[in-house]
């Protein structure tokens, strides 16, 4: 029982004309598999090779704190509640306490109904409508959503869900695709969806909270899946696709990464217009990090390394990262309780 | 400075332990050679590294002379269990002094030392682990039971891949019971010269392999040489003619691998980004110095722009510079006459109409370098369509229908590599049975592996490296006395009890001197 039909919707129109027609089943269909397929073992060959990029001295200085300004820093637990959000804001305001010359983090990731708590723990530090700016550097909420993670409820809930988080101060949405459908080819449900959630992006004032399109590539399985899974959304108007939610394995890996990297690129050949590309799960250490730095650089282009455009949704990771940017400053490794838990 | 100016990563060459001075090692021991030595250089900055020794005829009479007392004396008697603890111990050595060989190679060579770490020693290790396997297994190398080694091998290797082509000759060779004089190309003596040091910590037995190094004077003296039973040559189809010639009319057993003009042929249904990077990996690995390279590239017409415009963006990532930076990927030329000719080709498809692109990047004050090029508008009749540059320059070609495809590629004096790259595995199969070459890979290229045969085709030279068919090369089928049939004389070594117990014997004592 849905409450408002999805035709009621309004499609993306650049979307739209690529398909050639109405996002049917049979048009999507026509669409994504006549997109280049990827052979799985050049992908990861490449992946690999972009790992093996040797990042030393002022580039690992700017990479490490070009790291902690793309992370979203992430709590998502059933255990959660006001008390641990707003630890996790205090983290993420002053990931070093050691140091105020630390960037803070990008955004603090949340369930939907501890958007309030993170908006009132981040105060005037809360970059609100998304926009970042001024002397210091604010820090955005994004809230999961669309019956995260398995995203196994009614358009109707999913909607909701959306709203409420929206309605409570988020400034982007993670939105998870009906993997179900997709992989019974029911691409214009998916489609749709996408295109509905979108919507109930919309404030009251008719700005628009971010949408984080996630694909969980771990159950997308193929390569070939996850490149038409990233198409779909983009052409659902997704303004980032996202790889995982972190709660199935294998989460955020370096080639699934880079295969949605180049349907970003491709996109911004085609339209002009730059989609953002969130790994998440599964990125614990720095090492990791800057792979991915690397891979991005390489693939997309440098410009794509701002918070706009590219995120790590990481919980340990940030930690990691602050070791490693102590022991460049002191020149000496500390240990894990020189950094703060969250 | 941008991110991608990665600030500088190199390898550092503290594990080097360099002489000034290289002589021959003949006989197990460095000597002094009675050739001019002549000095090896780093093409990255023209430096001096070392003084190599010049093996005069003498020399090569003394070389040939210790492999054949080694052959007759040990080798040749040792068991193959044995022979295979030698190139196991060979290979470990070789990984375990993997970095220092790598380092050693990119200095000599020019190629960056990501592929020297990940590829060439890599390889070296793996050729030796591969043929130890075998030393014991020849019954099944496919010359029929109980087949007998050649005697001495004649080995001339090229400058491109140098310690991997020691390996390439030497593992298969020893493994086959031969003993070896092998000679270093001129420019790049210096990672064999290290191989022989890996001999000395090995206990090789004194002779089972001798190094000689020189021009291309000495190479011609010691495949001339009449004590020597095999010829293995890599190199330019020019020299390999000229073995031919002179090895015509002996009895020595001769394989050559030469050169090629590899057509890398992408359908319209390719998995078009992989597509890019194994152009990449087909034309720029090694800087184009590679036999087997994809020179040729065969593109659909359908997809020809979006092919092209993909692989110059790539081509704009790559990094040309120092060698031993870690992340360069694009090393030096090897020699200064190498860079000549790949100029003087290069200038040549200009002037016969075809269009040049290079990708930007900053050529360093001293040293050979070339930027990574491709020409695109190249017709078959243009001579960069036809003779090998050896060098980082692409020609790009066009075809419609497969038929197409399969006529191009083929339409060239050479036959070493090709490449397929389509979605359609019945494709691949229906094409790859088409194409007269000896490598064909599909969907990937310039992988190699030792237990896959390699070699050529037509000009690109006859004989196989690699696998089974490798080791052939370097075995004859066991002499059977006349009169009996080869029913009879397989019957007689089938009761296997007689025989292992004598060999297990022979191991038994060998293994004492092995160890």
């Amino acid at each position: 029982m849905t409450s408002t039909p999805l035709a009621t919707y309004q499609p993306d129109q650049r979307g739209l004309a690529l398909i050639g027609g109405e996002a049917t089943d049979a048009n999507l269909r026509r669409y994504l598999h006549g997109i280049p397929g990827i052979d799985a073992v050049g992908l990861e060959a490449r992946a690999a090779d972009l790992g093996t990029r040797s990042i030393k001295t002022s580039s690992k200085r700017w990479a490490i704190d070009t790291i902690i300004g793309l992370i979203d820093l992430t709590t998502l637990e059933g255990a959660d509640t006001p008390g641990k959000v707003r630890s996790l804001v205090a983290k993420a305001l002053v990931p070093d306490p050691g140091d105020p010359g630390c960037p803070r983090v990008a955004a603090v990731c949340v369930y939907g109904d501890m958007v309030g708590a993170a908006v009132t723990a981040l105060g005037s530090a809360h970059a609100a409508g998304g926009t970042a700016g001024g002397e210091v550097q604010r820090v955005r909420v994004a809230a999961v959503a669309t019956a995260f993670p398995s995203g196994r409820a009614s358009l109707a809930i999913k909607l909701a869900d959306v709203r409420d988080a929206v309605a409570a101060g988020a400034d982007e949405i993670d939105m998870v695709i009906d993997r179900g459908a997709f992989l019974a080819g029911r691409f214009g449900q998916v489609y749709d969806e996408i295109v509905a959630v979108k919507d109930a992006c919309r404030r009251a004032d008719g700005s628009m909270a971010h949408l984080k399109v996630i694909l969980e590539t771990g159950e997308l399985n193929t390569y070939d899946n996850v490149r038409r899974a990233s198409w779909l959304a983009i052409l659902a108007g997704g303004d980032f696709i996202k790889t995982s939610t972190g709660k199935v394995a294998p989460a955020a890996t370096l080639p699934v990464t880079l295969s949605m990297l180049e349907v970003v690129r491709d996109w911004h050949r085609l339209t002009g217009v730059r989609i953002g590309v969130k790994p998440a799960g599964g990125i614990r250490t720095s090492k990791d990090a800057i792979k991915y730095l690397v891979t991005v650089a390489e693939t997309v282009g440098e410009e794509w390394l701002t918070p706009h455009l590219f995120r790590f949704g990481a919980s340990s990771l940030l930690n990691d990262v602050l070791l490693q940017r102590q022991k460049m400053t002191t020149g000496h490794y500390s240990g894990p309780d020189y950094v703060t838990i969250d | 400075m941008k991110f991608l100016d990665y600030a500088p990563a190199p390898e550092s060459q503290a594990l080097l332990n360099l002489k000034s001075d290289y002589g021959l090692f003949i006989n197990g021991e460095f000597t002094a050679g009675r050739g001019t030595p002549f000095q090896t250089i780093n093409p990255a900055t023209e430096q001096q590294i070392a003084m190599i020794a010049t093996a005069n005829e003498a020399d090569v009479d003394a070389a040939v002379s210790a492999a054949r007392r080694a052959y007759n004396g040990v080798w040749s008697r040792l068991s193959g269990s044995d022979r295979g603890k030698y190139l196991f111990r060979i290979a470990r050595l070789v990984q375990e002094r993997a970095r220092e060989l790598a380092v050693a190679e990119t200095l000599d060579n020019g190629k960056p030392i990501k592929e020297t770490r990940d590829v060439d020693i890599p390889l070296v290790a793996a050729w030796f682990f591969y043929y130890a396997g075998w030393a014991d297994k020849l019954d099944h190398a496919g010359v029929g039971p109980n087949p007998s080694s050649l005697g001495v091998a004649a080995q001339v290797i090229p400058w491109n891949f140098p310690l991997m082509m020691l390996a390439w000759k030497i593992a298969p060779a020893l493994a086959a019971g031969n003993t070896v004089v092998l000679k270093p190309a001129e420019t790049t003596s210096l990672t064999a010269l290290l191989f022989a040091e890996i001999l000395q910590q090995a206990d090789l037995p004194a002779g089972v392999v001798n190094i000689i190094t020189g021009d291309g004077s000495t190479g011609q003296a010691l495949v001339n040489h009449p004590g020597v039973n095999k010829v293995a040559f890599t190199g330019s189809t020019s020299v390999g003619r000229a073995i031919a010639r002179s090895v015509a009319g002996t009895d020595k057993k001769l394989s050559l691998e030469l050169g090629g003009k590899g057509a890398n042929i992408v359908f319209d249904d390719a998995p078009i980004d992989q597509a890019v990077e194994g152009i990449v990996r087909g034309i720029f690995f090694n800087q184009g110095h590679v036999c087997c390279a994809g020179s040729r590239l065969l593109v659909q017409e359908s997809i020809h722009d979006d092919v092209i415009d993909r692989l110059k963006r790539r081509m704009q990532t790559l990094r040309l510079g120092d060698p031993l930076d870690k992340n360069t990927d694009i090393g030096a030329i090897n020699s200064a006459e190498q860079l000549a000719r790949i100029r003087e080709l290069s200038d040549l498809g200009q002037q016969e109409g075809a269009e040049r692109w290079s990708a930007d990047c900053e050529i360093p004050e001293n040293g050979f370098w070339f930027a990574p090029t491709i020409f695109t508008n190249v017709s078959t009749s243009h001579r960069i369509a036809r003779d090998e540059i050896f060098g980082p320059v692409l020609s790009v070609l066009t075809f419609r229908t497969p038929a197409e495809a399969i006529a191009k590629a083929n339409n060239t004096p050479y036959g070493l590599s090709a490449g397929i790259w389509s979605d359609k595995g019945s494709r691949i199969l229906a094409i790859a049975d088409k194409l007269r070459a000896g490598v064909i890979w599909a969907n990937t290229f310039n992988q190699f592996d030792p237990s896959s045969p390699f070699g050529g085709y037509k000009e690109s030279g006859y004989g196989r490296e690699g696998g089974r068919h490798g080791l052939a090369a370097y075995l004859k089928p066991a002499v059977r006395s006349g009169s009996r049939s080869l029913a009879a004389a397989d019957h007689a070594t089938t009761p296997g009890s007689k025989k292992s117990a004598s060999a297990s014997k022979k191991s038994a004592s060998a293994e004492k001197a092995a160890k």
